[in-house]
């Protein structure tokens, strides 16, 4: 696209980032605010934050969100992968029509669908709902979007160089593990963040799949919150917020780095 | 081979009474710290079929873009018809442009591109209709009207844009790269297609290439342009054979360049010194060289007869082993290795079929050429 | 077909048939059960242990009652209706306030594209959750709006905007400004620039090109985005339940309040089936404009 900013351009974008953007910055504001009453400013403060990190109620469910997010999203991948090399690598096999639907089902299902789904399939097995359960619902939804993320880089890249591998004598799985996979990487990488925050961020589906016995942190603020503004969640969320913040800068960070190393060493290699 | 008398040579920038169709005058372009276009001045008459050529990168498309209006000159002025056109928007600009990727409208049908310059022009309604399908009848499109530009081949696409930037009648057609997509072959006929366009359509042509073969097919003048500088404004024969320069004689097809020493040795005639035991070039030139003047000799390889024996009626005859052979069918080029290990190419028309052929791989040959069949350069 | 080959492909299907494919069949059924004070809170229940006949029993006693009961009720009717007023509504405005600002960043030059697109991200990295949160205290009745407006003197008394249908445009065109903006994004981004030079080439201006050019072949883009918010909007749950009010009807809110308030799960599982159906005409219309897409790509 030939690219002519104008001031419209200009104001729109400054418009844009200012919607998504100010509610946020209010909040975080606002987590700094001495008076209990939220919208009028009493002086700045941080007794929130330590109130917060006394709360143990807070604290648990924030373990417990944790916990269920790094084994749903690490499950996740190892299963998105293995679906992702499926649609694209793995030819033709009978019912590859209901999986491939079954992969792209879930994105676009509503979450009281699949909680609700998925909660009257613990009961009718009598599975105890906890810690587990969350875990095998979030890893089920999650695991579709790993393997969106994950086949569309190995739908980019050149098959020839798997065959070339196998071509030198690899055998199909090292070939996957020594060619495919280094190059798929960053994709199962961003699969696992990607897994990772949905399952920080979900409420409803957790909220059928927990029952009583495990709250996680989106549930326990839910509920908080359903009672009106609180200045502790406002600390929460700002927490909350920073550490996504720093994450995602970083990550950028890190793949325009790798991305200006490249081209350096590829125009050294071109004027060699 | 001789005019029809009947027919005037069409030359009028040889014609200092002829107004020229576009002026570039001190036209400099930067982007930023980069010079773009240093200072460029070109006259380009009406009915020409005017080539600008030269690597990528040298400026030559920054120099259409500005004449089509996407780009603003930093310094000078460029004319049409003698207006200035610094203050005219594209769009109301007597100028069309074929792009190097067609920019066909992936959404309109050819007929509706083809209509599309025309429905924004004063042309009353009823007119739209017979014009795109004479401009598809003269691209010979007719059948695919109704086909969008994913739905055709490339050669088709690009005949499309042909008559999409033709349908508005500009005074100016300009072509950045036009037959780059094509293959060889449909490159060839595309040529001298365009060619018979502009004679039918008697429009002013300008194209952008990088392609000298395609620039010396199809123009009547060509500019070859290096890093923003106009090197050389001639036409096709005359760039050819008479360069001015080192640069377009090696640009402009095949060349051998030698370097050394002039000394005059009378009316218009030359010795030039280039190796210790080989013996002096003989050439001539219309310049005046003060003696000892570091020159290159430039001769291109077809100029360059081969044989067995010394060739006694030549001004130039140098003696070395062939090297190499190049079958390119029609020719073939030899490579001649000199005593001093200079590398010469030469080469000869295949007038004869297989058989015949004399030379081979290591074989002693003598390299003549005459006195005239070379230029010196001094730049 | 070797053994690892299966392998590879049975473990993700069989999990997705035992977590996604059975937990469905499994709502259906319940759908056609009736509701009864036990545990579960339904019958039939289906005894494996009964046999043949147990499974003819058990089949008889299935039915259709609680889609009759569902459609009988306007309570349900207008939850659904209003629901897809809702979505749509938010739809169009998010497409709206999204096309400008995507637009303005295909025009943005090279080195502030990125970080651009990292600032349309990371909202979406942010909990969702707290996305909405963040507009209770913008919206309320003391919030920061109305303290801004009172203050300014463009209102005497406070708008009444949380807890209304408004709040609840406000927060999905909020959650979802990014959906809309990547995919409008993507095509204006990817789109020939010199095919607006050439529409100015043939005599357009600016403007016109953009009507004419621009805006068509976005359409993708744009239809796109708007089915990735319109399809999550329509069984949206937390928005209606931390911004609408109690007359705003979303059938996400239904379902909840139907299977954790009423704990009648034969009807939440109707309701659901039926949100199920709905949906899947858009969903099926997403998939050919992206086939469409991919198609044209190739």
């Amino acid at each position: 696209m030939n690219r002519r900013f104008s001031w419209f351009n200009a104001t729109s974008l400054t418009l844009g980032f200012a919607f998504l953007y100010l509610p946020m910055l209010i909040l975080i504001t606002y987590s700094f605010n001495e008076s209990k009453l939220v919208t009028v400013w009493a002086g700045f403060s941080t007794k929130w934050y330590g109130e917060l990190i006394h709360n143990e109620a807070f604290l648990d469910a924030a373990v417990v969100t944790l916990k269920v997010a790094v084994m749903s999203s690490t499950f996740a991948t190892l299963l998105g992968t293995m679906a992702a090399y499926v649609l694209i690598r793995g030819g033709r096999f009978y019912g590859r029509t209901l999986f491939s639907g079954m992969i792209y089902a879930p994105l676009v299902m509503p979450d009281v669908i699949t909680g609700l789904s998925l909660l009257l399939l613990f009961i009718s097995i009598g599975l105890d709902r906890g810690i587990g359960t969350i875990v095998l619902a979030h890893t089920t939804f999650s695991m579709c979007y790993v393997s969106v993320v994950v086949s569309s880089r190995l739908a980019t890249f050149d098959q020839s160089l798997e065959e070339a591998a196998l071509d030198l004598g690899c055998t199909p799985f090292d070939a996957f593990r020594s060619v495919t996979l280094p190059i798929i990487a960053p994709a199962v990488i961003s699969g696992w963040l990607l897994a990772f925050t949905l399952s920080l961020d979900d409420l409803v589906i957790a909220s059928f799949a927990a029952g009583p016995s495990a709250t996680t942190l989106p549930m326990k603020i839910f509920s908080s919150v359903r009672l009106g503004v609180s200045p502790e969640i406002n600390a929460l969320s700002t927490i909350m917020i920073s550490i996504v913040t720093v994450g995602v800068i970083t990550a950028s960070l890190i793949s325009k780095r790798s991305i200006v190393k490249q081209r350096a060493e590829e125009q050294k290699a071109v004027r060699n | 081979m001789a005019q029809p008398a009947s027919r005037p040579v069409f030359a009028p920038w040889n014609d200092p009474a002829a107004k020229p169709l576009i002026q570039f005058k001190s036209v400099t372009k930067k982007f930023g710290e980069f010079v773009a276009i240093d200072d460029v001045t070109i006259d380009i008459f009406a009915q020409e079929f005017f080539a600008l050529l030269g690597p990528s990168g040298c400026g030559k498309t920054t120099l259409m873009r500005m004449l089509a209006g996407f780009e603003r000159p930093t310094k000078g002025q460029i004319l049409l018809d003698g207006k200035d056109l610094a203050d005219v928007p594209p769009n109301r600009r007597e100028t069309n442009m074929m792009f190097q990727s067609y920019a066909l409208f992936p959404h309109l049908s050819v007929w509706e591109n083809i209509a599309f310059g025309l429905k924004r022009s004063p042309m009353p309604k009823g007119e739209i209709g017979p014009r795109v399908e004479q401009m598809l009848k003269l691209v010979r499109l007719d059948k695919f009207a109704r086909r969008k530009p994913h739905q055709i081949s490339g050669g088709q696409r690009q005949r499309v844009a042909l008559a999409r930037s033709l349908a508005k009648a500009p005074k100016l057609l300009l072509l950045d790269e036009p037959l780059g997509a094509l293959d060889k072959k449909l490159r060839q006929d595309t040529q001298f297609e365009l060619m018979d366009i502009q004679e039918k359509t008697g429009t002013t042509f300008l194209i952008v290439t990088h392609d000298q073969e395609e620039a010396m097919t199809v123009a009547s003048r060509v500019a070859v342009m290096d890093h923003g500088k106009m090197i050389q404004i001639d036409t096709p024969d005359r760039i050819y054979e008479m360069p001015n320069s080192v640069y377009v004689a090696d640009f402009i097809g095949d060349v051998n360049i030698i370097k050394g020493n002039a000394k005059p040795t009378g009316e218009g005639r030359f010795a030039i010194s280039w190796a210790e035991g080989q013996p002096d070039i003989a050439a001539a030139s219309g310049a005046g060289i003060a003696a000892g003047t570091p020159v290159h000799f430039a001769i291109r390889p077809e100029k360059i007869a081969i044989s067995a024996d010394k060739p006694a009626d030549r001004a130039n005859a140098v003696k070395g082993r062939i090297e190499d052979i190049a079958y390119l069918g029609n020719i073939s080029t030899y490579k001649v290795e000199l005593a001093n290990g200079a590398m010469i190419k030469a080469q000869v028309a295949n007038d004869r079929r297989l058989a015949r052929r004399t030379f081979s791989w290591d074989d002693m040959v003598w390299l003549s050429f005459t006195d005239t069949a070379g230029v010196i350069l001094m730049k | 077909m070797n053994f690892r080959r299966i392998l590879l492909i049975a473990t993700p299907y069989a999990w997705l048939v035992a977590l996604f494919l059975v937990p469905f069949l499994i709502v259906f059924k319940i759908s056609l059960s009736h509701y009864a004070i036990s545990i579960p809170p339904y019958s039939p229940v289906f005894d494996i242990s009964a046999g043949w006949e147990g499974f003819k029993t058990f089949l008889s006693k299935l039915d259709f009652d609680n889609y009759r009961f569902l459609s009988g009720d306007d309570l349900y009717w207008k939850a659904y209706l209003s629901s897809l007023q809702i979505a749509a509504i938010s739809t169009i405005i998010t497409l709206v306030v999204a096309y400008p600002i995507a637009y303005g960043m295909a025009q943005a030059n090279d080195e502030w594209r990125p970080t651009l697109m990292m600032l349309v991200i990371l909202p979406f990295w942010t909990s969702f959750l707290i996305r909405v949160y963040s507009w209770i205290g913008i919206l309320s009745n003391e919030g920061f709006l109305n303290q801004i407006l009172l203050g300014l003197g463009v209102i005497d008394t406070p708008l009444a905007i949380m807890n209304t249908n408004t709040a609840v445009y406000i927060g999905i065109v909020y959650t979802y400004l990014p959906f809309m903006v990547l995919p409008i994004y993507a095509t204006l981004e990817k789109m020939d620039g010199s095919l607006i030079e050439a529409a100015e080439d043939l005599g357009c201006t600016r403007i016109s090109a953009f009507w004419l050019v621009t805006l068509p072949l976005s359409k993708p883009g744009v239809i796109a985005g708007c089915f990735l918010v319109f399809i999550p909007a329509l069984g949206e749950f937390v928005i209606p339940s931390l911004l609408g009010g109690s007359q705003t009807l979303m059938i996400g809110k239904v379902l909840w309040e139907e299977f954790f308030s009423n704990r009648d799960w034969p009807v939440a599982s109707a309701v659901a089936v039926i949100l199920l159906v709905l949906l899947i005409i858009p969903i099926i219309l997403f998939q050919r404009n992206e086939q469409k897409q991919r198609e044209a790509n190739q």
